[in-house]
């Protein structure tokens, strides 16, 4: 990105992404997003934070990627009453959430055309915003109801299925608000928020040096890629980078995360076509990898595998021998696997052309990661900005550009293959050495960004450390926030029926989303 | 009217109360082997019922009495329509109130009101089954009707237990119409009983949902009921297909009771092998898009009317 035609300078930031900050002035922040765009940015990430206690009055955020790394927008404003942020979602359409979000929790609103709250349900008063600095949440808060104004589609035969946040299955809450005529949907409004549990505001509790395990919290299948984003952004504030055998490691985890929740996704896509056999066969091939995982990491999910420094333990010699044959095995069956599922008629019959995102829609709206690899976005961390090991990997990165469900389940295929060569590979080729060095005190008022492309897409972890080791804010940002408007547009004239199977194929997290 | 008679109608009317739920376990049991599951208990439904049936029920406030009456009715019509499908012998006294064409009835009747207690609550997952369920209905019942018909016209006859008797005392032969009849009877079974690839019995997805998605306002006995109807539904298709087109081991209407006693043991052999072949279907297909129905049943009844211009033109 260049904005040497703004006037707006460049300073480094700790990151491992080539990340840069740049401090806009009021009036800068839209233009500088503009030009960016021209520029082909995309939004990473917008945040919030409060200031005040240092002088600084509110402080935004608006990260943006592009080949060149990372640029994070800085604007302040003072603490007035009645000055606003502009609107991002002006330039950057998936903005609109994160900043309702970001008014939500620091109070701060944008001048946007949509105020409605997002994260706020009556929880606690709608005059109160607890990431501000003096919060004080009181017990005598009841909750209240929230009346969020859906917009209504009018007209003869027009219909509105209010679905959720409830379901009939064990599934994460969402509100999900059709409006359909007969079995056409003609719009579908999502509201989420519902397992908003302070996430961040609990960061700011903790010392810094244990961020690590809430980060790797956030949405539990993708705790690798959170806990190694975090300690990426702490390691970055440390100056300390990890030994080269924790790296390997971590991107071990990381592979064999991608793999487990693609063979889930894949069982279950088959399952809510009907085809109860491919979930149980798949079932069973995740169930003996998370098996593995157990002996390898000494955790299912390699929880809490991830620490600040390296990881927590190496692996166990015997099982890393046997990874080979493992792997071997698994992408025999996944081949034969993949032979039935493009082979079935009825299940490719729900596959194709269902839930169609168009590259063009998704270059408009920024879909990111796995999804938006289906509809010809093709950006993967792994490979744009390729952190130990994956500078020697070369990672191959899977891409389809019919943009349906079809286009998903093939990247899911392609990327399980991916990551299994990584996995042959990085088993054969792990370094020796130490897996966990000591990090030096964290210097205060620093701000650190890591990034991990996890297996739904680039986790963002944006880190400010405060005076003796605590956490200042902190950040993370899941793929799902561009994600989820994007299949709202995704499911317009399908049939309603056809949802739970759009939906999964996009299998965006509510836990990451709702923090 | 014989007392072997008698006794057959009632042991034919109990039998289906009693297995009925045990051919809904049995299917369950199969789909779960052929998925290289271990199996749940081929009981699990009598517990589902049993569990039911001593819950205390909820019904919404704005209930009419439809919503109410519904689970009798339904569980009424599939109790009268196993009393007049001679599953067991043709001599079914019962059977002469009601012929094949009231059987349809019966079944409509049952598909009737489960729709208007799915839309009575105003839910819109009701209505959305409901309206589903007619789509379905309307689409499977001329084809049902068309298979019956030619199967009378066979017999001569639309009473049910003529029908069978003629067609388990003819020659064994091939009948060209009574093939093309027995594969659109199937793809009509599978489409009226929510099996997939029509439906999925076994979604806990509300939007995709036909069936099931009518029953989600009922709790306790009312579901209960509902649940043994649906079993009962199953058996009495199955019934009707095993009479039509595997009459053998059907006692005849002479009184005979040791062949109503080798009745029952061929019948459960038969619904055995009937079950297995369901969930083979069922774990091979997926399940189709809801508009692809009229493509699955449009087939279905032009292979009825087929059966029946076999029949008119070859006679056979």
């Amino acid at each position: 990105m260049d904005f040497s035609g703004l006037g707006i300078p460049f300073a480094a930031l700790p990151s491992p992404l080539d990340a840069r900050r740049a401090p806009v002035g009021s009036g800068q922040l839209v233009p500088a997003c503009r030009l960016a765009r021209e520029q082909g940015a995309r939004l990473a990430a917008l945040w919030t934070s409060d200031e005040r206690d240092r002088g600084a009055g509110f402080l935004l955020r608006v990260a943006l990627a592009d080949r060149d790394g990372y640029v994070v927008l800085e604007q302040s404003l003072p603490d007035l009453p009645d000055v606003r942020f502009a609107d991002v979602s002006a330039v950057y359409p998936e903005a609109n959430r994160m900043q309702r979000a970001a008014f939500d929790l620091v109070g701060v609103a944008f001048d946007a055309d949509d105020q409605r709250p997002w994260t706020w349900m009556a929880a606690w008063p709608i005059d109160r915003y607890p990431l501000r600095r003096d919060f004080e949440a009181s017990p005598a808060w009841q909750p209240g109801q929230e009346e969020y104004e859906f917009v209504r589609v009018d007209g003869e035969g027009v219909h509105e299925i209010p679905v959720g946040p409830v379901h009939a299955g064990i599934i994460e809450p969402g509100h999900f608000r059709f409006q359909i005529v007969g079995e056409k949907v003609l719009r579908l409004e999502e509201r989420l928020s519902w397992v908003h549990k302070g996430v961040e505001k609990r960061f700011e509790s903790m010392p810094i040096t244990e961020g690590h395990r809430l980060a790797g919290r956030v949405s539990g299948d993708s705790t690798v890629a959170y806990a190694w984003a975090y300690a990426q952004a702490l390691e970055a504030i440390a100056g300390e980078p990890p030994p080269p055998r924790a790296a390997w490691l971590r991107a071990l985890a990381l592979e064999r995360e991608r793999i487990a929740n693609h063979l889930g996704d894949l069982g279950y896509l088959g399952n809510d076509g009907g085809f109860a056999f491919g979930l149980s066969q798949f079932s069973r091939l995740k169930e003996s990898l998370l098996r593995t995982n157990a002996s390898l990491f000494g955790h299912r999910l390699a929880m809490d595998y991830v620490v600040p420094g390296g990881v927590a333990r190496d692996v166990d010699a015997a099982t890393l021998r046997a990874l080979d044959g493992e792997c071997a095995a698994l992408a025999r069956e996944l081949t034969t696997l993949r032979g039935i599922y493009d082979e079935h008629d009825g299940l490719q019959d729900r596959f194709r052309a269902c839930g169609r995102a168009t590259p063009e829609l998704a270059r408009a709206l920024g879909l990111c990661g796995l999804a938006g690899r289906a509809s010809g976005q093709a950006h993967d961390l792994r490979r744009d900005r390729p952190v130990a090991p994956y500078d020697t990997l070369d990672v191959r990165v899977a891409g389809r550009t019919d943009g349906d469900v079809a286009a998903r389940v093939a990247v899911r295929f392609d990327e399980v293959a991916e990551s299994l060569r990584l996995v042959r590979e990085i088993a054969a080729a792990l370094p020796d050495g130490g897996v966990r060095t000591a990090l030096p005190e964290v210097p205060a008022y620093r701000t650190g960004l890591g990034g991990v492309e996890g297996w739904r897409g680039p986790v963002l972890v944006a880190l400010d450390s405060g005076p003796g080791g605590t956490i200042r804010r902190c950040h993370p940002h899941d793929p799902s926030w561009a994600n989820w408007p994007v299949l709202e547009h995704a499911v317009i004239g399908n049939i309603v029926p056809d949802f739970p199977l759009i939906n999964k194929s996009f299998n965006l997290s509510y836990s990451g989303h709702d923090l | 009217m014989t007392a072997a008679g008698i006794l057959s109608q009632f042991l034919q009317a109990g039998l289906a109360l009693a297995l009925a739920p045990l051919l809904v376990g049995w299917v369950a049991m199969c789909r779960a082997w052929l998925a290289n599951r271990s199996a749940p208990p081929i009981t699990l439904p009598y517990r589902t019922i049993r569990k039911l049936f001593a819950k205390d029920a909820v019904v919404a406030h704005n209930a009419s009495p439809i919503f109410r009456l519904t689970p009798y009715v339904v569980f009424g019509a599939m109790v009268c329509s196993a009393a007049i499908i001679p599953s067991l012998a043709t001599e079914v006294p019962f059977a002469a109130a009601a012929d094949a064409i009231a059987l349809v009835g019966l079944f409509a009747l049952a598909r009737v009101f489960i729709a208007l207690a799915a839309m009575d609550i105003g839910t819109a997952f009701g209505s959305l089954g409901a309206r589903r369920e007619m789509f379905v209905g309307f689409l499977a019942e001329p084809a049902l009707l068309m298979v019956l018909f030619t199967a009378s016209l066979i017999s001569g006859s639309t009473s049910l237990p003529s029908i069978v008797d003629t067609l388990a005392h003819r020659e064994l032969a091939i009948y060209p119409s009574l093939a093309f009849s027995g594969v659109a009877f199937t793809m009509v079974s599978l489409a009226e009983n929510a099996r997939i690839p029509v439906d999925n019995p076994a979604t806990h997805l509300e939007l995709t949902m036909i069936h099931e998605a009518m029953l989600l306002e009922y709790s306790a006995r009312h579901l209960a009921l509902l649940e043994w109807a649906s079993a009962l539904k199953l058996l009495n298709y199955s019934c009707i297909g095993l009479a039509l087109f595997f009459p053998f081991g059907i006692a005849g209407g002479d009184g005979d009771w040791g062949a109503i006693a080798l009745a029952v043991p061929a019948l459960v052999a038969k619904l055995g092998a009937g079950g297995f072949a369901l969930a083979l279907i069922e774990t091979v297909s997926a399940k189709m898009r809801i508009f692809r129905a009229p493509a699955f049943l449009g087939p279905a009844f032009l292979l009825a009317v087929l059966a029946m211009l076999v029949h008119l033109l070859l006679g056979s």
